[in-house]
């Protein structure tokens, strides 16, 4: 119980969620937001979720913006992909084994929504014991590419946020 | 919806646009199914609707009950949110069975697993 104050931030976000939900900052709204904030920390504690610090913040707006622009310019390559197929034989999809430094699982779930919401990238496996990402891409210019494009943009700004 | 008929046509026109282009991406998605090969190929293709194309839509929603008034904006963030959290989750649920299988049954189209682990011993 003295390990509750961890889950302060997990807490207010549960509350700013429950507010949201019910479009309303009336007093009885953010009660009953706050007791259920304050079950919902009580039950990641009992769930022992890792806590960890987060480290500097200044390149949440930067990494956002680049996602943003990443999933419109991803979108549009796969639907030009589908919509218009290159010729046979010209386009190559297969997996791209990534090796990650990060370990943070806060970060490597980040990671994986981020791969996820880029269309044409697929997080497929991870090895906790060797921190090889398995993912599998639409189209496959070149793996050393992949792994690059992985590593610098993402994974090294999530490091910087998570660790 | 009976309050459409007020929105006056500036916002109208882009509400419209934005729907519409999440619509058309969720249909470049189905469509996607069809067309792509592989069951990883094919894995790609949904997520357009489940990331531009519910932004989109999403947007149009901000933007029409912004206009109209009748209620805080904010409710889509918390859409989206949720749908960007929990996709990776069936994604990758549904990634590693196929890979699984792959394995077991031997394909040679699937990178194998990681070395076997040691066993723990001493």
């Amino acid at each position: 119980m003295r390990r509750r104050l961890p889950y302060v931030l997990p807490v207010l976000a549960f509350l700013l969620l429950w507010l949201l939900l019910a479009r309303s900052i009336s007093p009885g709204a953010i009660l009953l937001g706050a007791v259920l904030a304050v079950a919902g920390g009580a039950v990641l504690a009992w769930l022992r979720m890792p806590v960890g610090r987060l480290g500097r913040l200044r390149g949440v707006p930067g990494l956002l913006a680049a996602i943003l622009a990443e999933v419109v310019r991803s979108n549009n390559a796969v639907a030009r992909i589908i919509l218009r197929p290159p010729p046979p034989g010209t386009r190559r999809a297969g997996f791209v084994a990534v090796p990650l430094r990060m370990r943070d699982p806060r970060g490597l779930s980040a990671l994986a929504c981020i791969l996820t919401a880029t269309p044409g990238t697929v997080w497929v496996d991870y090895d906790a014991r060797s921190g090889v990402m398995l993912m599998h891409v639409l189209d496959m210019v070149d793996e050393e590419t992949w792994v690059r494009t992985i590593q610098d943009r993402w994974e090294r700004p999530l490091m910087e946020i998570f660790e | 919806m009976t309050a459409s008929a007020d929105i006056p046509l500036w916002a109208a026109l882009p509400v419209a646009l934005l729907v519409l282009a999440g619509a058309a991406l969720g249909l470049v998605g189905s469509i996607g199914l069809l067309r792509l090969r592989s069951f990883y190929e094919r894995l790609h293709a949904p997520t357009l609707a489940t990331t531009l194309g519910i932004g989109a839509i999403l947007a149009g929603s901000m933007l029409f009950f912004t206009v109209l008034q009748t209620r805080p904006v904010l409710h889509e963030v918390l859409i989206a949110a949720v749908v960007v959290v929990t996709t990776p989750v069936t994604l990758m649920l549904l990634a590693r069975a196929a890979l699984q299988r792959d394995r077991a049954e031997g394909s040679t189209q699937v990178p194998g697993a990681a070395a076997p682990e040691a066993p723990p011993r001493e």
